[in-house]
């Protein structure tokens, strides 16, 4: 091999000249970006599952309304799996303490609930509270204050479940999941599984829910819910952090997806650079390969030689990028722990570079290669005649390796066929027309040449004389730009977006369970404290049938459908429509009000019911049967953290079927001292605080905003790699011409005037069409992948073709700058 | 006993104005050990020949034999591995790797041959041509003169049974072209290479066993086959 490889030494040494320096930076770039993009996303959504396990005490729940022996199968699953478990039964009944009784949610366990989350107790109802991972002892109970407090029970007090008696020894101020659904009414009971058979309370005509909790390392766990997805009976019911997540998750996604973007954009950017400093750093080299060829190296030598040579630029540049996206990405993994007090994020793993790593061999094997195949066909007989160049390669060549490779980053990427294919489409019209526009200049400057003034000649002239190379700088700082216009664009539109889904008075309270006759006293009590407080009257209903066809007769298949089609839904009505929602689909009743009833869907019931705009559907309220025409169909931003139904009926329909009502409010910490007396106030009203998970969400915003950020700052850098690699693109020639023409007497002035003209001149041409493209794919972008409103932004024309000038002509006055230093006659000597 | 030998050699070209024919049925012979230049006026075919000779580039017609084996009718490859190890180069314009310092360019021919004390003999060829003490300077910063003469110790240092020299002295002045001059007729002493040399200067030519003169693509007569 000593033959064939240069030396490590000589390696390391041409690694760091000029285009293999390009080469690195651009590898680094795309490196460093998708590090930072897939570790920091990696460990968000690690974080955002343990978050969400902790509302449910677990990483996943089975439940079964059958028996406890229904749930040994999965339980030795899972142990075998080398999970943790544990078992709940929970079931209402009726509680006493003394001549008092109350309903409660019975919940029995045994050693290790919760396996996620903790426990909080306190000694007094309302009283500080500590954590804790003590459970309550055989004859002990735990109860919730509100139950506490209904009974007149405190610690050291007698209850009485069925036919046993416990002792109170502690007041359960929260438990992880407590809030898991809105649905639960009736205050707790904690007590140990074992004391459960004493009570006589679970007959085979009980109600019992028997649940199976399961935890576990990610890697473990999933595996774990797969099987289970296979093995459960449909009598049991899967409760996966997913689920449980939907609010945390959507955000985050949305977030995820963004990055992902902008590290693919990065990776496009740093491919255009990469791909012009191949050429060049290959151009460079055909003189030594004629040498080489001469001297004895074959064609195999010849590739070899110099592929090893950019293969070792690729990892250097891979491990540079490696860094800074650790070091990045770290830096915000530190911030999210210390700024909002998220659990610290899960470790990061080792994978995101690997396939950094791969990424990167890819790329500058995709751009890198043809112009070193290029260089095996270098004509030995070139040391004696300068002019004989290598039969360039046929065009389709270069072209469907570049596409070819695009397509993998996408894919890599978005791991989405039809995403990757319609980026590819887009990515290749812009060239085209960037193509187009290039060959469009270049023809018009061609005519314009001869009556200018001198700078003007000299400058904007080149760009004629060099057609080829013309039209690819164009390209290159026309991509470019439109790739760091939109990225711009979107960054705004998303952060923006983000900082009205969560603002500071979101609403930090839900109050559920709220009885018809009880809504004004409680609005009252707030009132009376300067809270606004927003009702949502709520109705159960089931749906019976659409168009006449009973649901029974058309079932859905998917889990959610059925769901959907089979349960009691809770369901709203309003006059207007909520502020978080969209119609996708037909109207919003007017406000005047209107006689027949219409209800408005969510997307997802239609989709899983596949419903139709003026379908009838028919449902059981209460037994009586409502019937109500599909009107709209709505969007529902589930992560706003408002209320929201799937279902929403036109005003007049339902009002003397409420059962209750559920309320949103955002409560200042002021206020929230006087929740205790609200608690006394309206015993049966359950208060459900959402404040810290508020707190954690906007904290995973605000680290995801950073991201954002941070990786917005690698497309820059990207950029500017781009606009090195193409001002060199062209730094010979501009060299040796610069010199000659100061040799017949231009000035320094004129030369270096004319170089600015012509980079001025391409910055804006692709400035133009970049604000264009941008604006288009933008509009792509935030509606399908992302989910956003979109609005035109006219500015974008006044700030692409000014970045351009600035930009491009600025860097290319600079990059001609120093070569205008040199004396002419060192120039024209050297060549 | 031919080295070299080239048979009814032509070369032609296709440029705008039709097809050239740059070099016109030339044949001779070159034995081991013998220095023959070319000589000829500019556009002659000189360096053209000298490709063909030593097989950078491919006759149209008729063949070249490189000790007596078939050359010229090898593929690039074939030909480039017939050449590795056993042919040397200088040109006019020194053609050093201006990235390698002074000794990597001398070691290049033998890490392309496999050469496995290639450092020490890339110092001592350096030596030979008075460059030592600037083995570890890059090619650049070396002036044109000692250019050439690294460029020479290149070219012996793998000890070629050919070397090939188109113009050596042509891009130097007076002074350090003798210098390089004397230095080349040396070492093809000590060494006993064949030398093929390009040149229009007549001193140069003088030194060698033959002249070989070209005009227009032609042998003058009474070269040949010397
Ligand atoms: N590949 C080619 N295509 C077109 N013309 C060629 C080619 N190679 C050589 N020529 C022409 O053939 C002629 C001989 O060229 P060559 O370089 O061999 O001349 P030369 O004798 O070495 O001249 P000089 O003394 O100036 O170096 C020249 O007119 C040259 O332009
Ligand atoms: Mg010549």
């Amino acid at each position: 091999m000593t033959r064939v490889l240069p030396s490590l030494s000589r390696l390391w040494r041409t690694l760091w000249r000029g285009d293999l320096a390009v080469l690195i930076a651009a590898i680094a770039v795309a490196m460093a970006a998708s590090t930072t993009v897939s570790l920091f996303t990696n460990r968000l959504h690690g974080a955002i599952r343990n978050e969400s396990a902790t509302v449910l005490a677990a990483d996943l729940r089975l439940e079964s309304g059958r028996n406890a022996e229904s749930l040994d199968a999965a339980e030795q699953q899972a142990q075998q799996r080398q999970l943790r478990t544990a078992r709940l039964t929970s079931f209402t009944s009726v509680v006493h303490a003394g001549d008092q009784g109350q309903l409660a949610t019975v919940i029995a366990t045994e050693a290790g609930y919760p396996l996620r989350g903790t426990l909080r107790t306190a000694t007094i109802p309302y009283g500080p509270s500590h954590a804790t991972n003590v459970l309550p002892g055989l004859g002990e109970a735990y109860v919730d204050p509100r139950l506490a407090s209904r009974l007149g029970v405190s610690v050291g007090s007698l209850l009485r479940i069925g036919a046993t008696q416990l002792r109170v020894v502690e007041i359960l101020a929260d438990r992880p999941d407590r809030g898991s659904g809105y649905a639960e009414v009736a205050p707790a009971v904690l007590m140990r599984g074992a004391d459960l058979a004493a009570s006589g309370l679970l007959g085979p005509a009980s109600r019992a829910t028997y649940t199976l909790l399961v935890a576990g390392e990610p890697a473990r766990v999933d595996p774990f819910l797969a099987w289970l997805k296979l093995h459960k009976s449909a009598a049991e019911r899967l409760v996966g952090v997913g689920e449980a997540s939907a609010q945390l998750g959507s955000a985050a996604d949305r977030a995820a997806r963004f990055l992902n973007l902008a590290a693919v954009t990065t990776m496009l950017l740093a491919s255009i650079a990469l791909a012009m400093a191949a050429r060049r750093h290959a151009s460079q080299r055909r003189d030594e390969v004629a040498l080489l060829k001469c001297l004895g190296a074959t064609r195999r030598v010849v590739l070899l030689r110099f592929s090893s040579e950019m293969g070792a630029a690729a990892l250097v540049g891979a491990g540079i990028g490696a860094l800074i996206g650790y070091c990045a990405q770290s830096g915000l993994a530190a911030l999210a722990h210390v700024f909002t007090g998220v659990a610290e994020l899960p470790a990061p793993s080792a994978t995101p570079i690997i396939w950094g790593v791969v990424m990167s061999l890819v790329m500058t094997a995709g751009f890198g290669l043809p112009p070193v195949i290029e260089l095996t066909r270098v004509p030995p007989a070139r040391v004696l005649r300068e002019d004989l160049a290598a039969r360039p390669l046929p065009l389709l060549v270069p072209a469907a390796l570049a596409v070819a490779t695009m397509l993998v980053i996408l894919y890599l990427a978005v791991r989405d066929a039809r995403l990757m294919v319609s980026a590819a489409i887009v990515l290749s019209v812009i060239t085209g027309v960037y193509v187009l526009a290039g060959i469009g200049l270049v023809r018009l400057l061609a005519r314009l040449r001869s009556d200018a003034g001198t700078p003007w000649r000299f400058g904007v002239a080149a760009l004629a004389r060099r057609p080829a190379q013309s039209v690819a700088q164009l390209v290159a700082f026309g991509l470019g730009m439109t790739i760091l216009l939109l990225l711009g664009v979107v960054r705004g539109d998303l952060l923006e977006e983000w900082r009205r889904a969560v603002p500071a008075d979101a609403p930090n309270h839900f109050l559920i369970n709220i009885a018809p006759q009880e809504r004004d006293s409680v609005e009252d009590f707030f009132k009376a404290r300067q809270v606004v407080v927003e009702f949502a009257p709520w109705v159960r209903a089931r749906l019976r049938a659409v168009n006449g066809t009973p649901m029974a007769q058309r079932m859905p298949k998917s889990d959610r459908g059925r769901a959907f089609a089979e349960r009691e839904q809770n369901l709203s009505f309003r006059r207007t429509l909520p502020a978080d929602n969209q119609i996708v689909e037909g109207h919003w009743w007017p406000v005047s009000g209107l006689g027949a009833a219409q209800v408005s869907v969510a997307t997802e019931f239609r989709d899983e019911l596949d419903l139709h705009l003026g379908d009838r559907l028919e449902f059981d309220v209460a037994g009586e049967s409502v019937d109500a025409t599909l009107a709209s169909v709505r969007k529902v931003r589930w992560d706003g953290f408002r209320p929201n139904f799937f279902l929403l009926f036109s005003p007049g329909v339902l009002d003397g079927n409420v059962s209750s009502y559920l309320a949103a409010a955002h409560l200042e910490a002021r206020v929230r001292p006087d929740l205790a007396e609200f608690n006394r106030r309206f015993p049966t009203v359950t208060v459900l605080d959402i404040d810290g998970l508020l707190t954690t969400v906007r904290g995973l915003v605000d680290r995801a905003a950073d991201a954002v950020t941070y990786v917005f700052a690698f497309t820059l850098l990207a950029g500017l790699v781009v606009l090195a690699a193409a001002i060199r693109a062209t730094a010979d020639e501009r060299r040796y011409e610069g010199a000659l023409l100061r040799a017949f007497g231009a000035s320094r002035r004129q030369v270096l005037l004319g170089a600015a003209l012509e980079f001025a001149t391409l910055g804006v041409l692709a400035g133009l069409v970049a604000a264009t493209a941008a604006a288009a794919i933008s509009a792509f972008v935030a509606a399908y992948w992302l989910g956003l409103p979109w609005h035109l932004q006219g500015l974008l024309w006044l700030f692409g073709p000014i970045a351009g000038l600035l930009g491009v002509g600025g860097a290319g006055l600079l990059g001609t700058w120093r070569m205008g230093l040199i004396p002419p006659f060192r120039v024209l000597q050297a060549s | 006993m031919p080295v070299l030998e080239s048979r009814r050699m032509t070369k032609e070209v296709t440029s705008p104005d039709g097809r050239l024919t740059i070099i016109d049925d030339v044949s001779l012979v070159i034995r081991a050990g013998e220095s023959v230049a070319i000589v000829g006026p500019s556009g002659s075919g000189k360096s053209t020949l000298l490709a063909l000779l030593a097989g950078l580039d491919v006759p149209t017609r008729g063949e070249v034999r490189l000790e007596d084996r078939p050359f010229s009718v090898l593929d690039e490859d074939g030909r480039a591995r017939a050449r590795a190890g056993r042919v040397g180069f200088v040109f006019q314009s020194f053609h050093l790797v201006p990235s390698m310092t002074a000794e990597e360019n001398v070691r290049l021919p033998l890490e392309l041959a496999g050469v496995v004390e290639a450092p020490e003999r890339a110092m001592a060829a350096l030596a030979a041509v008075g460059l030592l003490g600037r083995a570890r300077h890059r090619a650049r910063q070396l002036s044109g003169g000692e250019q050439q003469r690294v460029a020479l110790a290149r070219a012996f240092v793998g000890r070629p049974a050919l070397l090939f020299a188109d113009e050596p002295t042509g891009n130097l002045d007076t002074a350090s072209g003798e210098q390089v001059a004397d230095l080349l007729f040396d070492l093809n002493r000590s060494a006993g290479t064949t030398l093929i040399l390009v040149t229009h200067e007549q001193s140069l030519a003088a030194r060698c066993d033959r002249t070989l003169a070209l005009i227009a693509g032609r042998l003058a007569d009474d070269s040949g086959c010397g």
